[in-house]
């Protein structure tokens, strides 16, 4: 047994277990991490080896140390093996399994871990004793996996529809080798002995998939005819039936072959297309309401000074909380400490930083930038300004995003067509030949059996839904891309949809600054964490060298002062520095007791949203609602499509109250926001897409998620969206001709059991065919 | 010829039996990641887990140990 301690790779941090690889002095597990370290080196990337440690210990995960919290995660608990799973949304490639399956090499403590990657799950054995549950969440946030605790409870996997798949699959093979020898003349080979065995063992294959696998089309069936209306589920149960209950007659009173093949048939290309159309994007919740976005635990000061951490739930009028940097205050609270600078974005889609001082007001849903400040509650979370906004009837309705599927609409003619034909039939072979009348009923009703009809949506809408998740378009489910093709308005939200903190630009106006002057103010501000500082910082810091500054003052929220070679500076707001108010957002600059000029920030459409929007606009009226002021207008103006109407000031409700507006004059709306303050006006659109700049952030509830990067294609994923309904509409036309062709066939008595078996497969498989091809090709033109 | 009926009917069973590990399969949730096992076959057998006694040997990452 080695006694010696391990040596350790300076570049990956694993032990050198196989072999040690030299560089002067330090030690490498493998060539690869030598050279990568060399690489670095060289470069002048050395600085990547700084400061790279594990923490254990983040403040952020603090509340799993309480038990009650920490039970919601944990699985299993003994005294050496505790079971946790965590949710991981920053998983998204193989490396990410292998690093996240050897952390067992990282830390003793970890036993197991196993990641589920679809729903990014992982689900670790771990042993309290050596690693508690905070320690264990502070590793896996400092290897760059962050848990996430905001997700809704998801329902479990449903394996129903595999099953049946299955099932129908199996029992369609086998009786489809089974009905072989009829179709090539067993009774000619004298094999006729076999021909009852073969029925029997036919007619067992087939109940599994009537009563089990086709249970489903049946329920709904009875369901929607007990409700008043058609659902496409009708025809196709009444086709089950024909079948199912012509062939019994056949076999049992030898009068035929039966039609089991086609049954089987039908039901696997049926059930098929619902297992292709119910891909869902499970690792995404498209579920959320305002809980999620709150933090889970806020720490409550108490009357001695101590610090406890408190759940959300127990927030009460009068608690004492203190707020740290980037975190979300969780109830209207006022404010005790001097200072605080909040992001409203996600709650009004303010754009700006809204500086607050002491006694203010501050709402629920505010972010804080900048050092912890304290406030005293006023109103607990529930009833804060924000979470009122749930309590519209937007929210308490279902959605019903169905009936305006292309197939509803057909449904209903489908089968009045189809049972006046049968009636008529009936009528008229009655009177001429009787003994004929049920067999081509039975045969009418089977063939017209809509199976091509109803796989054309499945699969269309299936394809759309895939193409558009590989360019980073997640809808909620099939349905949603048939809806996506409906739509004629689209109303956007201004902050963080069309324009997006990283983009933006600082301008400055005034008398032109030298080289020299641009110095001194980068020296001076990149001591401030104020994030107007740190925007001019970041803007001045490519162009030169920050000097050293012979003193430092900052008053947090109004300016700072600063000597630099010795000139005095001074950068602040227009209030401590001008002493005069207005022109907020301005950050004015002194050297030397005389005013140069002032900053600004701006900001800007995202790349090629310019473009995107003038495409759209000649397909769909456009609209955009900001809760920001108009100040933006004026450069909105000019770059945005002419009739593109811009409502400013709109509260969360006035955002939804626009929508049912536009919907009560017949519109069908598509809604893209990002924050909180446009969660209604999501709910209450026909299709709700939430942007994100990070699949693992919070979203509000929507019927889609967009990545910010990809939303400069909409034009082209909403003109696939709209090819997809014409797609749907020409199969429908092709899967007509079909039935036709059938129906056809049936009422002139021509349709033997070969000819159905033949007809169903290949008007399935033409009509699928058709819609992949198609949809295909359509993507292909388009990206 | 008549052998047939006992060639079916064991081809049945046996075809039937696969359909019943299949039905064992899902029911057992090895269908419910089909990306992930097929990565983690690739990777190198080594310790992936700690379950082992042998504690002679512990491979643990303190931040002191790295420089």
């Amino acid at each position: 047994m080695p006694t010696t301690i391990p040596t350790l790779c300076q570049h990956c941090g694993s032990a050198c277990e196989n072999d040690i690889y030299h560089a002067g002095e330090l030690h490498f597990c493998c060539h690869g991490c030598k050279a990568v370290y060399q690489l670095f080196q060289e470069s002048g990337n050395a600085s990547y080896y700084k400061d790279r440690t594990l923490t254990l210990d983040d403040e952020k995960y603090s509340f799993l140390s309480r038990p009650d919290l920490a039970a919601r995660y944990i699985n299993f608990r003994s005294e050496f093996v505790n079971q946790v799973t965590f949710f991981l949304p920053a998983v998204h490639c193989s490396s990410c399994l292998y690093v996240l399956e050897n952390l067992p090499r990282i830390h003793e403590g970890v036993i197991r871990l196993t990641l589920d990657f679809p729903l990014k799950k992982a689900g670790i054995y771990y042993d309290p004793q050596l690693i508690s549950l905070v320690q264990l969440a502070s590793l896996l946030d400092s290897i760059g996996y962050p848990p996430a605790f905001d997700r809704v409870e998801e329902t479990p996997r449903d394996n129903s529809l595999l099953l049946k798949l299955g099932i129908a699959a199996f029992c369609f093979g086998n009786i489809m080798l089974l009905s072989f020898p009829s179709y090539l003349g067993m009774e000619q080979a004298d094999m006729d002995q076999f021909g009852i065995f073969f029925q029997i063992l036919m007619l067992l294959l087939s109940l599994p998939v009537v009563f089990y696998a086709g249970r489903d089309y049946f329920v709904t069936a009875f369901r929607s005819l007990s409700s008043g209306s058609i659902h496409i589920d009708v025809p196709i149960a009444i086709g089950i039936l024909a079948l199912f209950g012509r062939s019994c007659y056949e076999i049992f009173y030898h009068a035929g072959e039966g039609y089991l093949d086609s049954l089987s048939g039908l039901l696997f290309f049926l059930l098929l297309g619902k297992w292709f159309q119910n891909k869902a994007y499970r690792h995404l919740s498209f579920d959320r309401d305002y809980t999620s976005y709150f933090p889970l635990a806020v720490q409550r000061i108490l009357a001695n000074g101590e610090a406890i951490t408190i759940g959300l739930g127990e927030i009460k009028e009068g608690h004492l909380l203190r707020i740290r940097n980037n975190e979300v205050i969780p109830a209207d609270a006022k404010l005790v400490s001097e200072h605080a600078a909040l992001d409203y974005s996600f709650v009004t889609g303010e754009d700006r930083l809204v500086s607050q001082v002491k006694d203010d007001l501050l709402y629920a849903g505010g972010r804080q930038t900048g050092p912890s400040i304290l406030v005293s509650v006023v109103r607990p979370c529930s009833q804060s300004y924000l979470t009122q906004l749930w309590d519209n009837p937007a929210f308490t309705e279902e959605k019903d995003s169905s009936t305006t599927l292309l197939i509803r609409k057909i449904s209903r003619y489908f089968t009045t067509v189809v049972l006046a034909i049968a009636i008529a039939a009936a009528v008229y072979w009655q009177l001429y030949q009787p003994d004929r009348m049920w067999e081509i009923v039975s045969a009418i009703l089977i063939v017209a059996c809509p199976c091509a009809l109803a796989l054309s949506s499945p699969f269309t809408n299936g394809n759309t839904l895939r193409w558009l998740g590989k360019s980073h378009f997640y809808l909620r489910n099939a349905d949603m891309a048939e809806n996506l093709g409906n739509i004629d308005t689209i109303v956007f939200d201004k902050t963080g949809t069309l324009t997006t903190s990283r983009e933006g630009q600082l301008l400055y106006t005034g008398p032109p600054l030298t080289s020299v002057q641009e110095q001194w103010i980068l020296s001076a501000t990149c001591h401030s964490t104020h994030p107007v500082s740190r925007k001019i910082t970041q803007s001045l810091a490519h162009k030169h060298m920050a000097l050293d500054t012979e003193e430092f003052k900052e008053y947090p929220g109004d300016g700072l002062e600063a000597i630099v070679g010795g000139h005095t500076l001074r950068i602040g707001g227009a209030k401590w520095l001008l002493g005069r108010s207005g022109n907020e957002g301005r950050t004015f600059i002194e050297v030397d007791g005389e005013v140069a000029g002032y900053f600004q920030w701006e900001s800007r459409l995202r790349d090629q949203m310019d473009m995107t929007l003038h495409h759209l606009s000649k397909h769909y009226e456009l609209i955009i609602l900001s809760g920001d002021n108009d100040r933006d207008r004026g450069w909105l103006e000019k770059l945005l499509p002419d009739n593109t109407a811009m409502f400013f000031n709109m509260s969360p409700f006035d955002k939804l109250t626009t929508i049912r507006k536009l919907q009560m004059n017949g519109k069908r709306v598509m809604m893209l926001g990002d924050g909180l303050n446009d969660a209604g006006a999501l709910q209450q659109s026909e299709v709700g897409v939430a942007v994100t700049e990070d699949i693992g952030q919070f979203t509000p509830a929507s019927d889609g998620i967009i990545d910010g990067e990809s939303l400069q294609k909409l034009a082209a994923f909403m003109a696939y969206a709209r090819h997809g309904r014409m797609i749907i509409k020409s199969s429908f036309l092709l899967s007509f001709i079909y039935n036709v062709l059938g129906i056809g066939l049936a009422i002139s008595g021509m349709l033997t059991p070969v000819a159905a078996a033949i007809l169903m497969p290949v008007s399935s498989i033409s009509v699928v065919a058709f819609a992949t091809v198609m949809g295909n090709y359509s993507a292909k033109k388009i990206q | 010829m008549s052998v047939l009926f006992i060639l079916i009917l064991v081809s049945m069973s046996v075809a039937g039996g696969f359909l019943g590990l299949f039905i064992w399969a899902v029911l057992n949730g090895q269908f419910d990641d089909t990306q992930s096992p097929s990565w983690r076959a690739l990777f190198e057998s080594g310790k992936c887990t700690n379950i082992s006694e042998d504690t002679d040997n512990p491979i643990t990452l303190t931040p002191e140990d790295k420089n």
